[in-house]
């Protein structure tokens, strides 16, 4: 039988069976890559090319032995053709390579481009026909910003409360309402980009942004366990921290939007908003500094430059290292080294920088560099001191040197015009600490600094937004220092404004004998909250107003009395109060108390600029307020100052409007109200009457069983009549 | 009007009482004494002595002749008001955590605590009227609710029917009779009652609960008629006759007090609008939670007791019965 089969096989066609089961063929080219972007050089330099490539790759994490680099060689001009082949032990290290080195900075002018050795035989032999792409059909995405359109203008807030979020709207009374309520799940916290466009929940897994009228999610950034947030100004990029440093999973996904294996072990993360894409991690340890580690972390950790073109890190006493975006190189193939550097602020960009930078594209004027100021303390013989950096170009603006210091911060006004640097110094015994602002003038050539010298400790500074005055809190307590429970420190509340005569600075009025330790400013300048923030029995707020006397439009110069405008406008309570916050009109502010910080009375109330109370909500295990940030005005400056000109035009309608709100929230109040008291007294009058019959019923019952008939007889039985007989 | 400090207990109060004339107010407190005051003036007129543990509860009939009261001791007490002589005693294995007198004063409802294995019961003396130091030893009905225990009670309009608050937050009407429950509210409250008030004329009842809410049920059907969320735990609510407001007292937790100020503490008599469920104003003076509210019955005064010890009798100013709050609307009482 066997020979049977066997040649009736012979006939039969396996060539289907054969082609299912044919073994793929290694190609045998997967371990070897190849390196574009060499320099070009001739024979002598060949060894120490490829030394210093070995060391390259080496420095990586790869060994590359010499031998397996083979670099073509073009023979009729005896140079190299700048590129190599590079043979890996294995797939996987190829694979490492391919993503560590591609796009590696050799040097300078050089830059590897890796590719695999099969993907090249493979482009070369595609098919160059041009086929059209399906192009996928377009949706328009919402409008981000929508909430701006609101017809009333009004402002949105956010919420968080136990585990439920809610988004509000901000108006006058009757239009208060929810604008959304989100079914967001265990997150940490929310918090708002810095122009309003989306809210960000922290989760577990990771970053996720929502926005849009319908609150979709917008964005996601998988950076699991992650702790801490921060956008860049503009809105392109974010930062996300994490005390977990990353750890990537065998068979985790792969990607743009993905940490790499490279990525184990850092915790910092900067990603792109818009695509998502992952930029950069950075390790927040210091290698080899094990005293900084144990030093409360600085967050932000990575401080924007104001146009998001730089991100900059600080080594303490080391460097600051500034990466350009949206590559994250280090700008400039290298980092700033200053040593003893402490801290370090970028100038911030005023509305005025911001126009000309816009103009600029069109006109070839030279607009204001980036710049950035940092701070070094005393060493050996060495003073202390304050430097002015412009950026990229690097060039020193001004430096300013400062003896027996302590502790320096520095507090750029919002516009970019001044500088402070609040300098804590010591006497010479060190046993008592006192207080100078060194202020620059930012706008000014050489950038003249001017000394305001105090006595006592400056506990709180803060410049008026677009303006020329600054606030200070300063204490010379006692207790300041040694904080105990139930201890409130007393402080004094100073502002200072430019005198634009002397051009110095001058005291306007100082507050004695307060408990307020924080400043708040309106956005748009003018007012000011002072606060008693974080203290068991004091929760004070005062709403002073800076320009009580002159018309706000036109704030004169060198006006008739000295700080004679300051004027107190309202003050309040709001008990146990841990956040204030300014809406960003600068009508009205938010004071919360947070169950974060304590479990009293927590919860939010919403007050005018005058200090009178709009709203307040008592709410268990309340969490979070914030305002929702607006991005600048679209209004062109003439514009802008048309509608202030023509003001008492457009305040008649709104009048007319509030009026007309007023009486209509009375009369629906009224109506709600008689309606109430409608009900209750039918009810009331329906179970009086329930009452009287019942009584009535019951009084009738009573009487019928309990029925005593009590009949009195006089019954005459006898009468006799007597006659005493005398 | 300045109020009156009544200083007579060494601890804190637990029921505060008028009388139907609203010229006595009966007080009783941990320290094991009842006091009777003249309520137009904070003078004392005398003391019930005799209890052996914490004053409970405390209910005066409408003739104002005799006084019940139940306390820790296990003893619920017959009391002759104008002497001061304890009249009859009763005991129970447990003890006595409420009692309240019915309409004309003929009839006893107790409520007992559960405890060392015995359960919560309510039982039902009949008062020997005439002979007030004879009094049967055996309840007249007697049962136990079932499900969670009773905090409060009271009788209503219907004979035999009592209303009752319950540790669940449930209020309930029960048949004495049958124990039968006729009718209840599960949801009324979501924490304990922790007291119960009648309407002047009975009708609607004021309950108020540990978690933080006050409210208006109709005796007849427990429907709830009004809310009034507060932000603090209530211990007492009261209803004030002829004007339309309520009264309500707590504050945080007798056991955590001693960490937080007066001021966090909540310690204040909070009124609110009947009808309009708004907060209208509130009276501090307690450094305390408040244990105990009652109302003038004619709603000239009233009086709160605390946790401090001490009951403060306030006799509203003019401006209380003038004060047309939201409008000329005319609220039947």
């Amino acid at each position: 039988m066997p020979e049977a089969t066997d040649s009736v096989d012979l006939t039969i066609d396996y060539s289907d069976i054969e082609a299912k089961y044919q073994i793929q063929y290694d190609d045998g080219f997967d371990n070897v890559l190849v390196v574009d972007g060499l320099p070009i050089i001739d024979e002598s330099k060949l060894e120490r090319l490829r030394a210093k490539i070995t060391k390259e790759f080496s420095k990586k994490g790869m060994s590359v032995k010499q031998e397996d680099i083979y670099m073509p060689w073009d023979n009729t001009a005896g140079k190299s053709k700048g590129f190599m082949f590079v043979e890996f032990k294995n797939y996987e290290d190829a694979e490492l390579a391919l993503a560590t080195m591609h796009n590696h900075p050799f040097d300078t002018k050089h830059t590897f481009k890796v590719n695999r050795f099969a993907d090249i035989e493979r482009y070369t032999e595609l098919d160059e026909t041009y086929v059209e792409p399906d192009i996928e059909e377009f949706t328009p995405r919402e409008h981000l910003r929508a909430w701006l359109a609101d017809p009333q203008g009004r402002d949105q807030y956010v919420t968080y409360r136990g585990d439920e979020v809610l988004i509000n709207w901000h108006g006058k009374p009757s239009q208060c309402e929810l604008a959304y309520k989100p079914d967001w799940k265990d997150f940490l916290y929310v918090a708002w980009s810095p122009l309003g466009t989306f809210v960000a929940t922290l989760h577990r897994q990771g970053v996720r942004l929502w926005g849009g009228p319908s609150w979709k999610p917008q964005q996601r950034f998988a950076h699991p366990l992650v702790k801490l947030i921060d956008f860049s100004p503009c809105e392109q990029y974010l930062v996300t921290w994490s005390n977990e440093p990353i750890v990537v999973p065998d068979g985790a996904i792969q990607g743009p939007q993905y940490f790499s294996p490279d990525d184990e072990g850092n915790n910092i993360a900067v990603w792109d908003i818009k695509s998502g894409d992952l930029l950069r991690t950075f390790s927040t340890q210091n290698e080899g500094d094990s005293s900084s580690g144990k030093k409360q972390m600085q967050w932000p950790a990575l401080k924007w430059s104001p146009d998001d073109k730089y991100v900059a890190r600080i080594i303490p006493g080391q460097t600051i290292s500034v990466h350009e975006l949206p590559s994250m190189y280090l700008q400039g193939k290298k980092s700033l080294k200053i040593d003893g550097v402490v801290d370090f602020e970028w100038c911030p960009l005023g509305d005025k920088d911001k126009e000309e930078a816009s103009a600029s594209t069109k006109s070839t004027k030279k607009i204001r560099e980036n710049m950035l100021v940092y701070w070094t303390p005393e060493v050996l013989n060495q003073p202390a001191r304050v430097t002015l950096l412009s950026f990229p170009s690097r060039t020193i603006l001004r430096q300013k040197n400062l003896f027996n210091v302590t502790e320096c911060k520095l507090y750029w006004q919002n516009q970019g015009d001044f500088l402070c640097v609040k300098v804590d110094r010591h006497t010479k015994t060190k046993k008592s600490i006192f207080c100078n602002l060194e202020i620059f003038r930012m706008r000014e050539k050489d950038f003249p600094v001017e000394v305001v010298e105090l006595k006592d400790t400056v506990m709180d500074f803060s410049w008026e937004p677009k303006g020329e005055r600054f606030a200070i809190v300063s204490s010379n307590d006692p207790n300041l220092g040694n904080p105990g429970s139930g201890v409130t420190i007393k402080t004094d509340v100073s502002f200072y404004q430019l005198d634009r005569g002397k051009n110095d600075f001058r005291l306007l009025r100082t507050l004695t004998s307060r408990t307020s330790n924080a400043i708040r400013w309106s956005p748009r300048g003018r007012h000011v909250v002072l606060a008693t923030v974080g203290s068991s029995s004091k929760s004070e707020l005062e709403f002073w107003d800076l320009d009580f006397n002159s018309d706000d439009v036109h704030r004169k110069e060198g006006q008739t009395d000295w700080g004679s405008g300051i004027q107190l406008l309202g003050a309040a309570d709001h008990y146990g109060v841990t956040d204030v916050e300014w809406d960003p009109s600068g009508r009205y502010l938010a004071t919360s108390a947070s169950a974060w910080t304590h479990t009293l009375e927590n919860g939010y109330a919403i007050w005018d600029f005058r200090g009178q109370e709009l709203t307040k909500q008592i709410q268990d295990r309340f969490k979070q307020f914030i305002w929702r940030p607006r991005p600048p005005t679209l209004l062109s400056k003439e514009k802008q100052k048309q509608i202030r000109r023509n003001l008492k035009e457009y305040s008649r309608t709104f009048d007319e409007e509030d009026a007309a709100e007023e009486s209509n929230v009375s009369a629906e109040l009224t109506a709600l109200r008689r309606r109430l008291v409608d009900e209750w007294n039918a009810w009331r009058s329906l179970r009086k009457k329930e009452l009287g019959e019942d009584r009535l019923h019951r009084s009738e019952e009573n009487h019928e069983s309990l029925e005593e008939i009590e009949v009195w007889i006089d019954e005459v039985i006898e009468q006799t009549e007597e006659v005493l007989a005398n | 009007m300045r109020p009156i400090l009544l200083q007579g207990h060494e601890r804190s109060l637990t029921q505060i009482k008028f009388n139907s004339e609203g010229d006595l107010l009966f007080s009783c407190s941990k320290d094991n004494v009842i006091n009777v005051w003249f309520s137009h003036n904070g003078e004392r007129l005398g003391t019930y002595e005799g209890n052996n543990g914490t004053v409970w509860t405390v209910d005066v009939d409408p003739q104002t002749v005799f006084l019940v009261s139940g306390a820790a001791d296990n003893t619920l007490r017959l009391w002759e008001v104008a002497t001061g002589k304890c009249l009859y005693t009763w005991e129970f294995p447990t003890a006595v955590k409420r009692a309240a007198l019915n309409e004309n004063g003929t009839q006893v409802v107790c409520i007992t605590e559960q405890r060392m294995g015995h359960q919560c019961a309510i039982r039902v003396f009949d008062i020997n009227r005439d002979e007030p130091t004879k009094q049967s030893k055996e309840p007249r009905y007697m049962f136990n609710p079932i499900g969670s225990k009773a905090t409060v009670c009271a009788f209503t309009l219907t004979p035999n029917v009592i209303i009752t608050g319950h540790e669940s937050g449930k209020v309930a009407l029960f048949n004495v009779k049958s124990g039968e429950e006729i009718d209840n509210n599960e949801r009324a409250h979501s924490d304990v009652v922790t007291d119960l008030q009648m309407s002047k004329d009975w009708t609607y009842c004021i309950t108020s609960s540990k978690d933080k809410a006050a409210r208006i049920h109709d005796t007849k059907n427990l429907m709830v008629i009004k809310t009034y969320t507060t932000e603090t735990p209530l211990n007492s609510a009261s209803i004030a006759p002829n004007r339309p407001f309520v009264l309500l007292g707590g504050g945080q937790e007798a056991m955590s007090v001693t960490t937080t100020s007066a001021r966090q503490g909540k310690f204040e008599t909070r009124f609110w609008h009947k009808v309009f469920e708004e907060e209208v104003g509130r009276v501090k003076g307690h450094f305390g939670p408040i244990n105990t509210i009652a109302v003038h019955p004619n709603g000239t005064s009233y009086a709160s007791g605390g946790e401090d010890g001490f009951v403060r009798v306030h006799h509203f100013d003019d401006s209380y019965f003038k004060a047309k709050l939201y409008g000329d609307l005319e609220i039947i009482d």
